[in-house]
């Protein structure tokens, strides 16, 4: 008869006279989950470059949260003025920068590591598309990680809000605005989000509750879904290979490593080399040159006078340029609320990626020269919508191409990419899979 | 035991039912949580009228107030300025003010009570930027050749006239809107309430 307990399975009789790890063992699955995640979660051998980021992301997440705790103990979200007549909220931003111990560092890790979580989460995400990451038995592992797309979103956006600077209140009272564009619901739902009829106090305290306590706890609950779904159905690799079909005597994949130490050990050359990078910004160049920090954030908010010239930092400037390309009515609805539509349905298109695409191999080395060709050119769009998502809407390229019709353009690209793909993705040519992975 | 597995009708009603009971419970604990979200009664009582002095605003002078966290403009237009209207009716989204951003007695031409002194939210009706005032006519000020005037919104380039009436095909759906007001004698103005109330 198998055993019933855990006290039958493990030697140990539950005492402590036993191992330590065995007490636990009996109590608690420690060993089974180290096992089953890293010593004996078996990865595809052939990891390359592109793999460091999944990592990186998990630890500029733990800078955030790490570095977050340690504002918050500073921070106040107050949109009262004080006694020179600046918003408290924004004085106590002041007050980290110049008076806290450190907090000029703190701050500037947290608003480094803002930007640098987008850096790395678009490149993990351009993994998933070069290497088919997404496709079967892989849909979840994308769709729950477009759901962590979304999430990273609404936390950046909120946190945003916090120094209430100009950049802060203005990007709030345009983004809120958004969602009044949505017919008959669209103005008390704008309303109730604010807790006012403008951007004001009650905002602030809100995005702050959600920024340090409701995000995080989502984006943590997705982020273990995430792991846990990829651990169930193992990694993807360079090749597209399916290592599970191949096993060795034991069980193992022939092709599969085990994470811990192989990969532990790889990823953390990835962080060394990852927090050279970040620590040469944090120190000598945390604006980013305006972009990770804004200048206009520098000035303390003013509900009655917009900056000339307002943009959102550079990692919602595709998605901003998809909402200012769309200018005409339909169907008797603003051009706004389509503008909502369109930037909206570019974040969750993503999720529909692994049932969009039909070619018979997942990766691009065996892929055709459309999809090469065709990914390329969303690449150079996706990058071009953000440098225009940065500009005026006035802006003209050399002074001579105007902007705006270039970001409609890129952005009809932007869909087509994916709304034809599943016809170009099964007309193109391919290259058989190998039987093992290559190195 | 036996491995049988019936289910009992009985029973099984009874879980539907107490689950039923527990998700119309479920939704109730919502409504506090939801409904603390709105506009509190401090926020709702904070919206009272603000009385301004024009006297001292000179044609083609530009004052801003706050009402309700709002700027709200006053602007005391020239003639020069007044004539530009009828000449960008045929570019104007809703030249006439059909549409309901205004009161009834400020539906007119000029979209004012008086028609030098104009009275209007300087809050974009795209997305809620501030615009900013364009006054001069045609490149001085970063806009084109044709331009004769009036407000442009830095956000996503929305522009508008100088009785805050928005251009066609601008991401802008509606004109600028003009508060209730009424003036209390020659030289001030109350914004947020007229004879009909607040």
């Amino acid at each position: 008869m198998a055993s019933n307990t855990n006290f039958e399975k493990y030697k140990s009789d539950g005492s402590l006279q036993g191992n330590l790890i065995e007490w636990f063992d009996a109590r608690f699955p420690a060993t089974s989950m180290w096992r089953g995640h890293l010593s004996e979660y078996y990865a595809p051998k052939n990891f390359n470059f592109w793999y460091f980021f999944g990592s990186l992301a998990m630890l500029v997440l733990v800078i955030q949260i790490v570095t977050g705790i340690f504002l918050v103990m500073h921070y106040k979200p107050d949109a009262s003025l004080n006694e020179n007549g600046i918003p408290v909220a924004f004085a106590s931003v002041e007050y980290i920068m110049r008076d806290v111990n450190w907090g000029w560092l703190i701050r500037y890790m947290h608003s480094t590591g803002a930007s640098a979580f987008f850096i790395v989460v678009y490149l993990h995400m351009f993994r998933g598309l070069l290497y088919g990451s997404y496709r079967q038995p892989r849909e979840l592992i994308w769709v729950f990680g477009t759901l962590i797309f979304l999430c990273l979103m609404a936390e950046a956006f909120m946190g945003y809000l916090l120094p209430w600077g100009q950049m802060s209140f203005w990007g709030a009272q345009v983004i809120v605005n958004l969602f009044s564009a949505i017919p008959l619901i669209g103005e008390p739902l704008s309303i109730w989000i604010r807790g006012d009829f403008v951007v004001g106090d009650a905002t602030l305290n809100r995005f702050f509750s959600f920024h340090v306590i409701a995000v995080p706890l989502v984006l943590l609950g997705l982020i273990a879904a995430h792991i846990l779904a990829l651990h169930e159905v193992g990694s993807n690799n360079p090749d597209g290979v399916e290592i599970k079909k191949r096993k060795d005597v034991h069980g193992n994949p022939l092709d599969g490593i085990p994470f811990h130490p192989y990969y532990t050990v790889k990823d953390i050359v990835g962080v060394v080399v990852f927090l050279m990078v970040f620590s040469i910004i944090v120190f000598f160049a945390p604006e980013g040159g305006g972009y990770f920090l804004e200048y206009n954030n520098f000035l303390p908010a003013d509900p009655l006078k917009t900056p000339p010239h307002i943009a959102p930092v550079w990692y919602f400037t595709p998605y901003y340029s998809l909402l200012r390309a769309m200018v005409w009515p339909l169907f008797g609805i603003d051009a706004k609320f389509w503008g909502v539509v369109l930037m909206g349905a570019g974040v969750v298109i993503l999720a529909f990626l692994p049932w969009l695409d039909r070619s018979p191999v997942k990766s691009i080395r065996y892929r055709g020269p459309i999809f090469k060709t065709l990914l390329t050119l969303f690449v150079i769009s996706f990058v071009l919508l953000g440098f225009l998502g940065t500009q005026p809407p006035s802006y003209a390229f050399f002074g001579v191409i105007p902007g705006a019709p270039v970001a409609q353009i890129l952005t009809a690209y932007y869909f087509l990419f994916f709304l034809t793909m599943p016809w170009w993705s099964k007309i193109d040519k391919y290259e058989p899979e190998p039987d093992r992975v290559t190195m | 035991m036996s491995n049988e597995c019936k289910v009992d009708g009985g029973r099984r009603r009874l879980i539907v039912a107490t689950a039923a009971v527990g998700g119309v419970g479920a939704i109730a604990a919502l409504v506090p949580f939801v409904s603390s979200m709105l506009p509190s009664e401090r926020a709702r009582a904070a919206g009272a009228p603000v009385e301004v002095d024009i006297g001292s605003l000179e044609p083609g002078q530009m004052i801003t107030v706050e009402w309700r966290g709002r700027p709200v403009w006053i602007i005391n237009r020239t003639t020069h300025m007044l004539e530009t209207l009828p000449k960008l009716d045929g570019e104007m989204a809703d030249p006439k003010s059909e549409k309901n951003m205004q009161p009834d007695y400020c539906r007119n031409e000029t979209r004012s009570i008086k028609p030098e002194i104009m009275v209007v939210v300087g809050i974009c009706t795209h997305l809620g930027c501030s615009p900013s005032a364009k006054f001069r006519r045609g490149t001085e000020e970063g806009m084109d050749s044709a331009w004769l005037g009036g407000f442009l919104c830095p956000c996503h380039g929305s522009t508008f006239d100088f009785a805050g009436r928005v251009f066609k095909s601008k991401p802008a759906p509606d004109n600028l809107e003009v508060p209730r007001h009424m003036y209390l004698s020659d030289k001030r103005i109350l914004i947020g309430e007229d004879k009909k109330g607040a």
